[in-house]
Order: C-alpha cells, then structure tokens, then sequence
C-alpha cells in the first residue's frame, strides 16, 4: 500500500479483510501493519473498538443479560443525549478548543423548552424551536468572546458553565421539577419506536446499499481521472463488513421492540455532519484551523467566524442533546446538565479517538465513545454496583483514551511528523 | 530589450517605525530568469518581498507590472496579478494530506461538496510535469521530509498559475539531498518562463541557479551582478560593504575551498 486512499480514515476495516491467502499469513499481515501504524502514531478508531468489545465480553460474562436485546435497546437509546453533545464537541475538539458549557447549555434548554410548552402553554413544535436556538445563540456569545475578543475557550465556556447553570435555575424558578407531557413530540423523541420489522432491516440494507454505491461511483471516477482507486475486492469487503454490523444490529432491536426513533435521528446527525466536516470546504477549513491557524489565515480564511461557527453548532448539539436527555427522563429539573454529563460528553469525544490537540477526529469518534462510556454504565447498573464503581472505571478508560492520544502524537514527532 | 520586465520596482521605500527598512531601493526581474536576492541580515530582503507580495505595502515608490504602473496594497492585489509567494516558515498544515494542503483555501468542489477526485487528479499532475517524487499524495504532510513540504509549499504556490514566484530562503535548513530537489524545482520554473525573485543566505544556491544578483544592504541597493561573470569575492563585498575585512577573508577562504 504505497498510497493510501483516504486521508487520516483508518477503520479496523482497513486491515481485517486482506482476502485471499493462508489464514496465519493474513494474521500476521494485520498484526504487522497494526503494529507499524501504532508506532507512526494512526491508530484512528482501533484502540476503541477493541475496548467496546472487552467492556461487552466483560459485563456479558458477569452478566448474561447484558447483551439482552432489551439491554441493547436501551442502550440504543440512552446514548444518544450525550452522543448528540459529543458531537458539537468533537468540533470544538477539531480546532483544539474546548467547550465546558454544553452541560449546562443543554440543561438550560430542557428547562426552556419545559417552561415555554408546560408552563406558558406555548406550540410544542416553536417550544422546541426556541430551545434549540437558544443554543445556537449562546453558542455565538461564547464564540464571539473567545475568537473576536481573544478569551480562552477554556475560560469562557467555564463562565458559561456557571452562568447558563444559574439561568437556567432561575428560569425553572420554584417549581423546581416539570413534567413533561407523556404524548408530546419530546415524549416521542425517545419513545417511539418503529415496531415493523421491515424499520430496523430496511435502514440497514438502505446504509448498507448507500454505502456500497457511494463507494464503487467513487473508484469509478477514480478510475476514469486516473487516479488511484480502491478495488472491487475492497469494496466489497467492507460492504459485506458494514452489512454484518448492520443486520446484526436490526436483528437484536427486532428482538426487543424495533428501531428506535432516538437511534434513526442519532445516526441521521452522524452521517450527516460527518458528510460537513470530510465532503464541505467548511469541514476543511475547522480541519485546517485545528493543524495550523497561521497556514489557515494566510490562504485568506475568515478565522473569527470559522470559530464562532464552531461555538454555535457545538451549542446547538448541546440543546439538541438536552432535549433528549429531558424525553428520557420525561422533566426537566434543577438536576437537568448536570452530574457527569459534561465530563461524558467530552470523555465520549476522546474516548472515541478524537484528538484534544486538534486537527483529528470524526463525529464517529461520538459514537464509539458513548458507546463505551454508556455500556459500563449500563453494565455496573445491571449489576447493582455503586455509581462509584461505575466512575472509577470510566475514568481508568478516560486515562487509556487521553493516554493513546498522547503517545500516538508522541509517535508522530519521533516520525518527524507535527 | 524588446518585452518590459515582468516587474520592476522604482525608488521603494518602507519604514517600521524609526526603522527605515527600504531606501530607494530599484529591481527587475524578467521572464523566465532567476534573480537572486542577497544580503546580510536585517539588510531588508525579507521586508522587500513583504512589499512585492503585498503583505506589507511599500510607503513610497512605483511598481510596474508588465511595463504598467500598478498599486499592491493587499496580498490579494499581488495574487491576482500572478504573484504568489512562498515563505521561510512554509505554512502548511500538518494534520492534512498533500492534496488538502496544495489547494487550502481554493478547494475545488462540485455542489458544496468536495471533488477529492478532480483536486487529486491536477495535484498529480502537477507533481508529475513539476517531475517531483512524493511517497503518496494523501499522506499528512506532517509524514514528509523538509525538502518534500518545501516542494509542497512552492507546488501549492503554482496553482494559481503564477507569473512571477518569491521564493523566501527556500534551502535553509535543508539537507545537501533535499536542497538540490528544490534547486531542480527553482530551474523548473525558469524553464516554465516564470520569474523567480529567490532569497537566499547561501552563495552556492545563488551561484547555482540564479541568473542575477542583487544585493541589498541596510535597505539599499548595493549592486546588481550577472551571476555568470561575476566572482563570489564581488558579491560577498557587496554584502558586507568591504572588500578588506574579517568577514570577507574568512568567506573568501572557505568559498576557494569548497570550489
């Protein structure tokens, strides 16, 4: 593999499917090349996926309901609050930033939304609307004092923590805790589940399907600029890959009751933000600004509101996330945003491969990492472990995850690299 | 002398503060000739660049361009005439490949998104008719060698295809190796019929590439040489403004010995 044919994309995929040859011969092959991107420091997304894996053998093996459907279903669906506001901040994370308020941001949105809809008795649809937006509009107030005035993101966004915190008590007032409505839209956002079978099946032959056009249009365009192009064979190995995690998937949550619509609208931001930051010159300018801010501003980039952008979407990931986090629990209280979910959300970022020094990462990394960080939680609560268990191990993996990140960055300068 | 030069500066000045950097200070360049620009430290080279590419505009005196009177006041006054510069600290992105790198900020897309195939397929292209050798095409750059990101840096410069290329000290901190790959790429351009204004510390660089001399010193003009008929000891002199000092005997043993 002289040229490789993505930038920086490395799945597990990469290496698994090397067909044909003796089974040892492949073995070492892969273990070989794990062991030469280990040393120039692009380990991408493998660290994570080994790790999801031993927490899932472990908990299975204590528990056999843990890989239940009905466990996995819920999993499904508990990790999508927090992995919608990891989202806004592995884009924080791109430019090397951090973003400390979207716990409260997202706390303060629930009680937004709750005051406008259950309170004040305003549409549910505009409730929603404004919530999010107020989001997006605290998201630009950070921005506009970190990139225009010079703050440090650190220190803005621990000012946000504070005071997004303080409004949002404030706007709850004394009641303290509001229900939300059983049958609302929030309600359902978290409820509601395609029960057919053909949901869960049809949107994985559908990714799948999409998957493998997308690709082979590709190397055929490759193919026809005459430029390198992947083969047929790879394609195909990495279809019949995604197929398989797919349909297994569908399988297990047609076990339990169906696709849930909080797992569909997850998946929808996934794809789709990860299409703006690889496919859009705007998603190429937050990478640039995250490996060079120097080299960015020079070719002519609007720097402050590249920034600011940043701030605003990672703020309305957060609201989006709040209103979730507030459907599961069906309220919105003076607890709303707070807790460990901040420290999850970014922990979920990092644990999933994206880098705190900028410039690496993919909203994938949201996935994968809530993904670990929400099966220990589930799997210590099934249990009847203490929550205090259940914290010194996400913090082990934490550590693990920072750890990877540090060394593989290390690796890279011995390369002569950064 | 039938074709204007390509650019000529007439009576520049410019002053940082009480410092002033340029003092009437003439040159042109031609296409398709390499003019080296020499001179001691804080001899204005680096200001002088600044003032062609428009980073920092001239506080008096005329360019023209083409044999017509033109106005840089903004860097992109200077690309848009078909200046493009290319500056010691290279400004790249290290995180991102070759391709993402040469056409940083004028990516090419199709509908708002990305068309990697047609941005990979003029960046080998180039490479190829540049005849430079890269290990891939989407590596970072963090994973290049020097010689390498400096031929990135100057390929990303020729996109835009570029008249004239200022070359701020392209071989400095390169090895022996990596610094002939760039002086190939510096005889590429001349053959292309571009201008090169390249500045540079090291007398073997300029003796080996360029056509002419000029050296500036303490922000002045202080003579413009025919590479081919003139000696080291001239331009050393030139710079130091001595013919008889330290400097001058010291450099002048070490350049004997070397040739």
């Amino acid at each position: 593999m002289s040229r490789t044919w993505t930038p920086g994309k490395h799945k597990p995929a990469d290496t698994a499917p090397r067909p044909p040859g003796r089974f040892g011969h492949r073995v070492r092959g892969a273990a070989a090349s794990l062991g030469r991107r280990f040393r120039s420091g692009e380990l991408g997304s493998v660290p994570v996926v080994l790790g999801l894996l031993i927490v899932w053998i472990i908990f299975e093996a204590l528990n056999a309901d843990f890989l239940s459907p009905r466990n996995l279903s819920n999993l499904s669906v508990d990790i999508v609050g927090t992995g919608l506001i990891s989202i806004g901040i592995v884009f924080v994370l791109l430019l090397g930033e951090i973003d400390l308020s979207v716990g409260s941001v997202s706390g303060l949105a629930a009680a937004a939304f709750a005051v406008l809809n259950v309170n004040r008795g305003m549409a549910e649809g505009l409730a929603v609307l404004l919530a999010v937006l107020a989001g997006t509009a605290i998201g630009a107030v950070q921005g506009f004092f970190f990139a225009k005035v010079g703050v440090p993101s650190f220190v803005v966004t621990l000012a946000g923590l504070l005071g997004w915190n303080g409004l949002m008590l404030y706007i709850l007032g004394t009641s303290g805790t509001i229900n939300l409505s059983d049958k609302g839209l929030v309600a359902m956002l978290t409820g509601h589940y395609f029960t057919h079978v053909a949901a869960a099946y049809g949107l994985a032959a559908l990714g799948t399907a999409g998957y493998f056009l997308a690709s082979y249009h590709d190397a055929r365009r490759r193919q026809a600029a005459g430029v390198p192009y992947r083969p047929m064979r790879g394609i195909v190995w990495r279809t019949a890959l995604l197929a398989a995690i797919a349909l297994a998937v569908a399988w297990v949550l047609n076990q339990f009751e169906g696709l849930p619509l909080a797992l569909l609208i997850f998946l929808v931001f996934l794809v789709g933000l990860d299409c703006v930051l690889r496919r859009t010159p705007y998603g190429r300018m937050i990478f640039a600004l995250g490996g060079s801010v120097e080299a960015a501003r020079r070719t002519g980039l609007n720097v402050a509101l590249v920034r600011i952008s940043v701030f605003m979407i990672s703020g309305t990931m957060a609201a989006i996330g709040g209103l979730f986090l507030a459907s599961r629990v069906s309220s919105a209280s003076q607890t709303s945003g707070s807790g460990n979910l901040l420290m999850d959300a970014i922990a979920a970022a990092v644990i999933g491969g994206t880098s705190m020094f900028g410039g690496r990462g993919r909203t994938w990394s949201a996935l994968l990492g809530v993904l670990v960080i929400q099966s220990i939680a589930s799997g210590v609560a099934l249990m009847g472990i203490q929550t205090a268990v259940q914290f010194m191990i996400t913090g082990g993996v934490l550590l693990v995850a920072v750890v990877i990140d540090s060394l593989s960055r290390r690796a890279q300068k011995a390369h002569g690299r950064v | 002398m039938s074709a204007p030069p390509l650019l000529a500066l007439h009576g520049i000045f410019k002053r940082f503060g009480a410092v002033q950097a340029l003092q009437d200070v003439e040159l042109e360049i031609r296409a398709g000739q390499v003019v080296a620009l020499v001179g001691d430290n804080g001899a204005g080279k680096s200001t002088l660049v600044k003032v062609i590419a428009g980073v920092a505009p001239a506080d008096a005196g005329m360019i023209e361009w083409d044999g017509r009177p033109v106005h840089i006041t903004r860097p992109h006054d200077a690309r848009n005439m078909g200046i493009a510069a290319v500056y010691q600290d290279l400004a790249l992105c290290d995180n991102l490949d070759v391709v993402g790198n040469l056409f940083l900020g004028r990516e090419i897309h199709r509908a708002g998104v990305l068309d990697e195939v047609e941005m990979e397929r003029v960046t080998l292209e180039l490479l190829d008719t540049l005849a430079i050798r890269m290990p891939g095409v989407r590596r970072p750059v963090a994973s290049l060698s020097g010689g390498q990101r400096q031929t990135v840096a100057i390929s990303r410069s020729l996109l835009g295809a570029p008249r004239l290329v200022l070359l701020d000290e392209p071989t400095a901190s390169l090895g022996i190796e990596q610094t002939s790959q760039v002086l190939d790429m510096v005889d590429q351009l001349r053959e292309r019929g571009l201008g090169v204004l390249l500045v540079s510390h090291n007398m073997g660089d300029v003796k080996a590439v360029a056509d002419w001399v000029a050296v500036l010193r303490l922000g002045r003009n202080n003579g413009f040489f025919d590479v081919t008929s003139t000696s080291h000891e001239q331009i050393i002199s030139s710079i130091t403004g001595a013919t008889d000092n330290a400097v001058t005997r010291r450099q002048t043993h070490g350049w004997e010995l070397e040739l």
